[in-house]
């Protein structure tokens, strides 16, 4: 244990320390490369980055060298998408290890990873797999979650994921796993409302509902993204969270009944697909932004939970 | 707080839901699993198949990625079938994708349809090695100056360290020409494939650097590379190729940064 420390607070002193900014009440987007030249030639967005953890956990080069052009300017959020805290096995310690290493190095205001899994056994199957919501998976999750906290040494937000099938195992409700899972862990949320739309439609109930019956009051993070349509076995809509379009007008409805609620939460635009022009990805954070402002000028956050 | 490591260790009791969930993602021919269904017992079968396309086509643009210039080459229909069997056959053991695609061009190799491209794999052999050096560690590398600090006398014990982005790929073919045709904007001109041609990759500063080596360079880099003094390397240049040219070795190696400071028989960069 001392030697961990002592580790870690070496590693501190010879990093780049960078600058806090501001997170709070702000919109921001999903930091891809292709964009670094345009966001530092045009006036400073107000708002904040996330990344994809994993796409940074190379030694060096120019990915590092991106991240920290952008991290000095803005609040960072590390969003880690293979953790595979919802598989029936024991976390990659590695992995883990790498994950926080990125915590420090980069000092992000914000870290998120997803209800779900993506590694079996040792094959990786880079996408976000569900799991039946059960008293055993609950435990399982939780302890994972503590692990995880344990390394970063800071609370997780913990994100529902788009579903496309249910478990029939199943005995919980996702709201109820959650709020179960934050009471163990002292984790925090992420809420996409994206999500919550797609897999309310995808399983036949109310986003209304499910969002009356969810924690909002520990949601530290909302994400909103874009969906396509296609159908299922029986000809109705199947919805799919595929981050290659704007967000869909019946979640920025949603949206917007949630920041009614609860105030202004940081809130991403997540474009992981068809990746637009920088303008075009500038003026959906605007949209959503313009949305959180006119939240923080009526009277901030009311403590809905 | 440290908890008890046999808890972490222990096997997951009776969930056997990620083994049973995941035996059909990459397998078109097995059943939906019948533990899932869609809502009020609806069917799973197309619901199921959103995962299979999401793991399946996420992996094959993750090899796509990784190999353009093949991507090029092949055209993107042969390119993706040919990366879908390969995804069913190998798919990827770490969450990092930038290191997925190793054995790729051993695939590439003996695909059967392949066959009239031998350069193919080769061509992705330095692509893999680009990709390793675009995510290799930060190094400062090996100046004209910090040779030149070396006395004369000690020149032929030195023993220098690869920089961390340093790759040699060695082709029968014309490979290098290919991937940098391929890899460039505007049309590719007709290249004689038969010619051999060896790949130095590096990455002196922010920029990864493909290079192609001139006879003699690839034997006396590999020796470098592996540890041998400076000049036991310029003898095994010259044992292959009796016209090679050891200033010109030594200035290829400086311009393309492939080396940091130098090792054991001389101290380069940190002296007291």
């Amino acid at each position: 244990m001392m030697r961990d420390l002592t580790a870690s607070s070496e590693r501190e002193a010879c990093q780049p320390r960078f600058p806090a900014h501001a997170l709070a009440g702000l919109a921001g987007t999903s930091f891809k490369p292709q964009h670094l030249q345009a966001i530092l030639a045009g006036p400073r967005p107000r708002g904040f980055f996330e990344i994809h953890a994993e796409n940074y956990m190379g030694a060096g080069g120019p990915p590092h060298r991106a991240l920290e052009a952008i991290r000095r300017d803005h609040a960072l959020s590390l969003h880690g998408v293979c953790l595979s805290i919802g598989a029936p096995q024991p976390l990659d310690t590695a992995h883990l290890a790498r994950f926080a290493d990125l915590v420090l190095r980069y000092e992000p205001a914000l870290i998120s990873e997803h209800l779900s899994w993506s590694t079996h056994e040792t094959v990786y199957f880079n996408d976000l797999l569900p799991l039946p919501l059960t008293e055993a998976t609950l435990a399982w999750v939780c302890e994972h979650i503590d692990q995880v906290q344990e390394a970063i040494r800071r609370p997780l937000l913990l994100e529902n994921p788009s579903t496309y099938v249910l478990f029939r195992e199943q005995t919980m409700r996702e709201t109820e796993f959650l709020r179960a899972v934050t009471r163990r862990t002292g984790c925090g949320l992420l809420l996409d409302v994206n999500n919550v739309f797609v897999s309310a439609t995808n399983h036949g109930f109310s986003p209304l509902e499910y969002l009356a019956d969810y924690p909002l009051g520990l949601v530290g993070e909302i994400h909103l993204a874009g969906h396509a349509e296609q159908s299922d076995d029986e000809g109705g809509p199947l919805l799919i969270d595929s981050h290659d379009r704007p967000v869909a007008d019946a979640v920025w409805s949603l949206f917007e009944s949630v920041i009614a609620r609860v105030g202004p939460i940081p809130t991403l635009i997540e474009w992981d697909s068809e990746i637009p022009e920088w303008p075009r990805l500038e003026a959906e954070v605007a949209a959503a932004q313009k949305i959180l402002d006119h939240a923080a000028s009526v009277g901030g956050r009311s403590h809905a939970a | 707080m440290r908890p008890d490591p046999s808890l972490r260790e222990r096997k997951a009791p009776d969930m056997a839901y990620s083994a049973v969930f995941s035996a059909g993602l990459l397998d078109p021919d097995r059943e939906t699993p019948s533990h899932v269904s869609g809502p009020a017992g609806k069917a799973a079968a197309k619901r199921y198949n959103v995962y299979r396309n999401n793991v399946t086509v996420s992996l094959i643009d993750a090899l796509a990625a990784v190999y353009p210039a093949v991507q090029r080459i092949t055209g993107v229909e042969f390119f993706r079938a040919m990366a879908r069997l390969h995804v069913r056959e190998t798919p990827p053991t770490s969450p990092l994708l930038f290191e997925y695609g190793r054995d790729f061009p051993a695939f590439v190799e003996r695909y059967e349809y392949a066959q009239g491209m031998p350069w193919l794999s080769d061509a992705a052999r330095i692509e893999r090695a680009w990709l390793d050096a675009y995510h290799a560690a930060d190094a400062a590398p090996l100046t004209a100056s910090g040779l030149a600090s070396v006395p004369a006398e000690r020149l032929a014990d030195l023993v220098l360290a690869p920089h961390p982005a340093t790759r040699l790929v060695r082709s029968r073919f014309a490979a290098v020409t290919i991937v940098a045709a391929n890899r460039a904007a505007g049309p590719v001109e007709k290249i004689d494939a038969s010619q051999a041609e060896d790949a130095l990759i590096t990455r002196p500063e922010c920029d990864v650097v493909l290079r192609r080596l001139a006879p003699g360079q690839a034997e006396f880099l590999s020796a470098l590379i592996s540890g041998r003094p400076l000049g036991e390397a310029a003898g095994a240049a010259l044992e292959h190729h009796p016209g090679f040219n050891v200033g010109a070795g030594i200035a290829t190696l400086i311009e393309t940064g492939a080396f940091i400071s130098a090792g054991a028989s001389a101290s380069i960069g940190d002296n007291p």
